[in-house]
């Protein structure tokens, strides 16, 4: 499964500096893992040492966050478009 | 004079310079504004304040700015309301209303965010200024940013209050509606912040912009004599001001300034129809469930919390609680406040007044205990939300006999 991943400003310089890339994965679990093995130490900055994602980042699938869905187990298919974005504050 | 030494991690204390960056690069956590208190305790006294601005520049050494600041030169300073008459209603001893209805320059606290943020932007060479907005700190980035002469781009939720959305306008802003909550806002704002170079006041300069709600603690502080209240009840969206009106107090004691020990509990008020951080305090919960939110108290519409885990850490930690308040009795605590103090807030306030209420009747709150509410934002703005349960004015022709009939014929009218 083909999907579009967004990466926010701080982890960019692991990405080769792209602001967007390509991963063929076919859940956020499936996602996370496959970025690590593409782009080493980008899982660390993500998830904490139990593997979950850390509490500050948040993780929309096209546009839904994923803890209105099935979180890390949420299913991928072709096409879908997955946004990483750091905790903002409010106003 | 700077004392402003840097950026800190609040989740792994990694340390940043100070630039328009917000976020932990190694775990995602936010940055915070790291000061040289040991300088700062060398000049900064009681007297020194005193002899200060009457606005809220007159703690500038507690704020994140290099230089002397450029803008929100009136912001601030509200008023400490002695609320005798709302005490009696509820048998409380010791009750005030910190007022920020009447915050220069739009009536809301968050005038004083946008006074240390826009003057942080300038410092960092921005032209633009942008934010992601429930309605006040549209307002406030639109007046704030007319003034200093930046370009401004304001994103907020398609369904705002009119009075929110005219109240931004009037100040001519590249005015963005997204259709969508606030939360989809957030995250559509923090993707544009990534591509455009401007100075998001709370994306990229929220160490900063976040700093600017400190001054409310320190305010009620002085106000008070150099004391802080036993209990303070603020509303909560982001989280953010309750962490900052606690470090407010933090930062006084451990420079000298407080007179006393500092004793203080904050308590956490939020809508019933968004209310993550109050549930997580009341059922003891380590996390904090997103909810998407449906209530009239827009401008507490957040249902992602930002700087939930770290408000919610405050008030456990102060010994505080939560409490929340559903549509009705939001409009019954804004009624409540206008009849007995004259003061006419926003839904948030009316949130706070009742929030307080019920931590008061539940013992949470002890009715011989200092107390002061948080009074965030005007009501004018949010009148939709009342316009119904306020009752009509009585219609006469104009003549003496038409008076009579219709006003002071009416049941219960003694002359």
């Amino acid at each position: 499964m083909a999907v579009k991943v967004r990466i926010p400003t701080p982890l960019q310089k692991l990405a080769e500096g792209k602001g967007e890339v390509s991963v063929q994965a076919s859940s956020i679990q499936d996602l996370l893992d496959t970025l690590e093995k593409n782009y080493p130490g980008m899982k660390e900055r993500l998830c904490d040492s139990t593997g979950k994602v850390r509490r500050f980042v948040n993780i929309y699938l096209n546009e839904e966050d994923i803890r209105f869905l099935s979180k890390e187990e949420t299913p991928l298919k072709d096409g879908d478009e997955v946004s990483i974005v750091p905790a903002i504050a409010g106003g | 004079m700077s004392f402003l030494k840097g950026l800190r991690c609040r989740e792994c204390a990694r340390e940043y310079p100070k630039e328009a960056i917000y976020v932990c690069e190694y775990c995602f956590g936010s940055l915070e504004a790291a000061y040289d208190y040991d300088g700062i305790k060398q000049v900064l006294t009681r007297e020194k304040i005193e002899k200060g601005p009457k606005s809220l520049w007159r703690y500038r050494e507690l704020l994140p700015i290099d230089g002397e600041p450029t803008a929100g030169f009136y912001s601030g300073f509200t008023p400490l309301v002695k609320a005798d008459r709302l005490a009696r209603e509820w048998g409380v001893r010791e009750l005030y209303i910190k007022d920020d209805s009447v915050c220069h320059p739009t009536w809301s606290f968050k005038d004083r965010v946008v006074a240390v943020a826009l003057s942080r932007a300038r410092e960092l060479g921005f032209d633009t200024v942008a934010c992601a907005s429930t309605g006040n700190l549209a307002n406030s980035v639109s007046a704030n940013a007319a003034w200093a002469g930046f370009k401004r781009y304001i994103f907020i939720p398609a369904n705002l209050e009119r009075a929110k959305i005219i109240g931004s306008l009037v100040y001519a802003p590249n005015l963005v509606a997204v259709s969508g909550n606030y939360d989809e806002v957030n995250r559509l704002c923090s993707e544009i912040a990534s591509k455009y170079a401007w100075g998001f006041v709370n994306i990229n300069l929220r160490a900063y912009y976040a700093e600017g709600s400190k001054t409310l603690g320190f305010e009620i502080a002085e106000q008070l004599g150099w004391r802080a209240p036993r209990h303070v009840v603020a509303p909560a969206a982001s989280g953010s001001l309750i962490t900052k009106i606690w470090k407010a107090f933090q930062e006084f004691e451990k420079l000298g300034i407080l007179k006393e020990k500092l004793n203080t509990s904050i308590h956490c008020a939020q809508p019933e129809g968004c209310s993550p951080i109050a549930d997580a305090i009341v059922s003891k919960s380590d996390t904090i469930r997103p909810v998407k939110p449906e209530t009239i108290a827009k401008s507490l519409a957040i249902g992602n919390p930002a700087d939930g885990y770290y408000a919610k850490d405050v008030v456990m930690q102060s010994g505080g609680f939560a409490a929340k308040a559903t549509d009705d009795e939001i409009r019954e605590g804004i009624k409540l406040l206008a009849c007995t103090e004259g003061i006419f807030t926003e839904t948030a306030g009316g949130v706070t007044v009742a929030c307080a209420k019920k931590l008061i009747e539940q013992g949470r709150i002890p009715r011989d205990e200092s107390l002061v509410l948080a009074i965030t934002g005007n009501g004018l703005k949010t009148q939709e939300a009342i316009q119904n349960a306020v009752g009509e004015a009585v219609r006469i022709e104009p003549n003496l006999s038409s008076f009579e009939e219709a006003v002071m014929k009416r049941p219960g009218v003694k002359v």
